[in-house]
C-alpha cells in the first residue's frame, strides 16, 4: 500500500472506529490505513505463532484483512474492553482456529482479490530471527506493531521531503538515526555536516526540524489507531518512552 | 520549517536507501523524537536526566554561563492539554523561586521553546537519590543528619506557605558533600491562606482546597488520598514513613512511637508540625525521652539506665565496695 497524505490527509478521526462506519469510501480508507499499519505484525504473528510456512501465513495474512472488510470483523471492537492490537489479535487467532478446522475437510478456494503487500520484505525481516518464548508474543507483535507505525510515518516523511526537494534532510535523518543508532557509534554533527556540505547548526537544527515532522506524522498515525483521547495519549507516552509512575 | 529545512532545497545529493527499521534504530528514534529544540535559546542538550509525570529533565549547557544545567521540559503529547500542563510547570518554577534554602535546587531561568513547549532551567545537582542511597547502606548518624535536614527543608517550605504533597526517598536527593535536597515540587500547594503563594501561583492556592488527592500511595496521608481539606500535617505523615523506611529494622519502642504519631490515621494525633518531630527523632537520637512515648517509671528508669549505664555501673560499684567495707570493717570492730 501506498502511503499518502493528499489520499488520506493527517486528520485525528479514529480509524479504528471509522472503520465501522456506514460510508462506505470512509469505511474504505479507515481499513486501508488498518492494514498498512498491522498486516506485517499480523503476518510474522502468523509465522511465528501459529508456525505457519511462509505461503500459509501469507494466505492467511490476505484472508484476514480481505473477511474483516467483507463482513464486518472490527465491528464487534469495543474500545471499553480492550486495545485494538488485542482484540485484533483475537480476531487472527479465531480465523486461524476455523482455517485449520475448515482445511481438513476441504481445501479452501480463492476469490478474494489479493491485497498488495511486501510479503517477501517481511519474510527477509524473519530470517534468522530466533522464535520468541510463548510468554513473550505479546511483547513481540507491540514492538512490531510500533516498527510497522514508524515505517509508516518514515515512508510519508521520505515521499513529503523528496517531493518539496529536501532530500537533505531526509538523508540527515537516514545517518543519523536509522543508519547508526546509539549513541556511541553515533556520527558526529561535524561529520554528517561535511557529508552535506552543513555547518554544525545547520546539522542540529535539521535533525530537530526532520525529527519534529517525523514525531507529527508518528503521532498522527497513533492517533488515528486509538479509539479515544485517553487511549491515545496513554500510548503516546508509552511509544515515546515515559516512565510510569 | 526552520533555515535548515531552506537550505535543503537541493535534490543534487545523494539520498541512502533505506533498510527496514531495526530494532536499534526503532529505540533511537524513541529516545529522540521528543528532545527539545533548544536553537533559540542560549543551551545547549546534552543527555536526559530522568523522566517525571510532566515531561523530561535533561542535562544542558549554559553557553552564556559557561555551567551545566537541569533543563525541565514539559511534554506535550495533547496540544489542548499543554496549556495546563505549562502552567502547573511555571506554578511550580514559581514556587521554587520563592522558596530559598540550600534544600531546595534554585531556578535560573524558565521559556518556552520554539514547539511551543515550556522549559525551566534549574542548578544541576549532583548525587544520588535517597531511596537508592539507602539500600547501598547509610550509617546511623548520617541517617539522623540526613532526616534532620530533610525536616528542616520541608519546615522552610511551611514556614513560607507551601506544602510539598509528595515526600517520598525518590524526591530526595543526597549531594556529593552530604547536603540534602528536596526535589520535585510540581504537585506543591499552598498551606490555607497563604496569600502570597496565590499571587505567584494562582492554580496551586486553588488546589489546596480543591483538588488535593494526587500523591503517591503509601506516602500521601489518608486526607490527602481521600481528596479532604490538607494542611502541614500531611507532609508530617511522609515524614513519619520516611522515619520508618530510614531505620526499617528499628524495633525501639521510642522509635515506632514516633512512627506511629506521624503516621496517625487522624491529623490531630500527629505532630502538628514538622519541627516537633524533628525534635522527638533527636530526643530519640539522644537517649532522651519523646513526646510520643508517655512513660511508667521503670520505663523511664530502663531508658536512664541504657543512657547512663556507665554511670550506673560505677554508683553500684560503689554502694557495693562500700556495703562490703562497711561489713567488714563492723566484723573487725566487732572481733575487737
Amino acid at each position: 500500500m501506498e502511503p499518502s497524505s493528499e489520499r488520506f490527509p493527517l486528520t485525528r478521526h479514529s480509524v479504528v472506529l471509522a472503520v465501522r462506519s456506514s460510508d462506505a469510501p470512509q469505511r474504505q480508507r479507515a481499513w486501508e490505513r488498518l492494514v498498512e499499519a498491522y498486516w506485517k505484525p499480523v503476518y510474522k504473528y502468523l509465522r511465528l505463532q501459529w508456525r505457519a510456512d511462509g505461503e500459509q501465513a501469507r494466505d492467511w495474512t490476505q484472508e484476514f484483512f480481505a473477511r474483516a472488510l467483507e463482513k464486518g470483523f472490527f465491528d464487534r471492537f469495543d474500545p471499553a474492553r480492550a486495545r485494538f492490537r488485542t482484540f485484533l489479535r483475537v480476531c487472527v487467532d479465531g480465523m486461524v482456529g476455523k482455517e485449520r478446522e475448515a482445511a481438513q475437510r476441504q481445501k479452501r478456494g480463492g476469490g478474494v482479490a489479493p491485497l498488495s503487500l511486501d510479503f517477501a520484505a517481511a519474510e527477509g525481516e524473519l530470517a534468522g530471527l530466533e522464535p520468541p518464548a510463548p510468554e513473550q508474543m505479546d511483547d513481540y507483535f507491540h514492538r512490531e506493531w510500533m516498527k510497522s507505525l514508524f515505517e509508516g510515518a518514515l515512508r510519508e516523511l521520505e515521499a513529503i521531503l523528496r517531493a518539496a526537494g529536501k532530500e537533505r534532510l531526509w538523508h540527515l535523518l537516514v545517518r543519523y538515526d536509522l543508519e547508526a543508532p546509539g549513541r556511541l557509534e553515533k556520527l558526529s554533527y561535524a561529520e554528517v555536516g561535511r557529508e552535506l556540505g552543513w555547518s554544525v547548526t545547520q546539522v542540529t537544527n535539521g535533525l530537530h526540524s526532520v525529527r519534529r515532522q517525523l514525531r507529527e506524522r508518528v503521532l498522527a498515525r497513533l492517533r488515528e489507531l486509538c479509539s479515544d483521547d485517553d487511549e491515545y495519549r496513554a500510548e503516546a507516552r508509552a511509544l515515546l518512552g515515559v516512565d510510569p509512575r | 520549517m526552520n533555515d535548515a529545512d531552506d537550505a535543503t532545497r537541493d535534490a543534487a545529493s545523494p539520498t541512502p536507501s533505506r533498510s527496514p527499521l531495526s530494532d536499534a534504530a526503532l529505540d533511537q528514534l524513541r529516545a529522540v523524537l521528543d528532545e527539545p529544540d533548544l536553537g533559540a535559546t542560549r543551551y545547549e542538550l546534552r543527555e536526559p536526566l530522568g523522566r517525571g509525570g510532566m515531561g523530561t529533565v535533561w542535562r544542558a549547557f549554559d553557553r552564556e554561563l559557561q555551567r551545566d544545567v537541569a533543563l525541565k521540559v514539559l511534554d506535550e503529547p495533547v496540544p489542548e492539554r499543554a496549556a495546563a500542563m505549562a502552567e502547573q510547570l511555571l506554578a511550580e518554577a514559581r514556587v521554587l523561586a520563592r522558596l530559598e534554602h540550600p534544600g531546595i535546587v534554585p531556578v535560573h531561568d524558565v521559556g518556552t521553546l520554539p514547539d511551543g513547549r515550556v522549559y525551566v532551567a534549574m542548578k544541576q545537582v549532583r548525587g544520588e537519590r535517597l531511596d537508592r542511597a539507602m539500600t547501598s547502606g547509610l550509617e546511623e548518624a548520617q541517617r539522623h543528619r540526613l532526616f534532620a535536614r530533610i525536616a528542616e527543608t520541608v519546615a522552610f517550605a511551611h514556614s513560607r506557605g507551601v506544602l510539598h504533597r509528595d515526600l517520598k526517598p525518590q524526591n530526595l536527593m543526597v549531594g556529593e558533600f552530604g547536603e540534602v535536597l528536596v526535589l520535585d515540587w510540581g504537585l506543591a500547594v499552598a498551606l490555607r491562606g497563604e496569600a502570597a503563594l496565590r499571587e505567584v501561583a494562582p492554580a496551586k492556592a486553588e488546589a489546596a482546597e480543591g483538588e488535593a488527592r494526587a500523591g503517591t500511595p503509601g506516602w500521601m496521608a489518608p486526607e490527602q488520598a481521600a481528596g479532604g481539606p490538607i494542611d502541614e500535617r500531611a507532609d508530617v505523615h511522609a515524614l513519619g514513613r520516611l522515619v520508618d523506611a530510614l531505620w526499617p529494622d528499628g524495633r525501639e519502642r521510642p522509635l515506632r512511637a514516633i512512627v506511629a504519631k506521624a503516621t496517625a490515621a487522624a491529623p490531630a494525633a500527629r505532630y502538628a508540625t514538622v519541627a516537633e518531630l524533628a525534635a522527638d527523632v533527636e530526643r530519640w537520637r539522644a537517649g532522651a525521652a519523646v513526646s510520643a512515648l508517655p512513660e511508667a517509671w521503670p520505663q523511664r528508669f530502663a531508658r536512664h539506665y541504657r543512657r547512663y549505664r556507665a554511670a550506673y555501673w560505677l554508683i553500684g560499684t560503689y554502694v557495693v565496695l562500700r556495703i562490703a567495707f562497711e561489713l567488714w570493717r563492723a566484723r573487725v570492730a566487732g572481733a575487737a
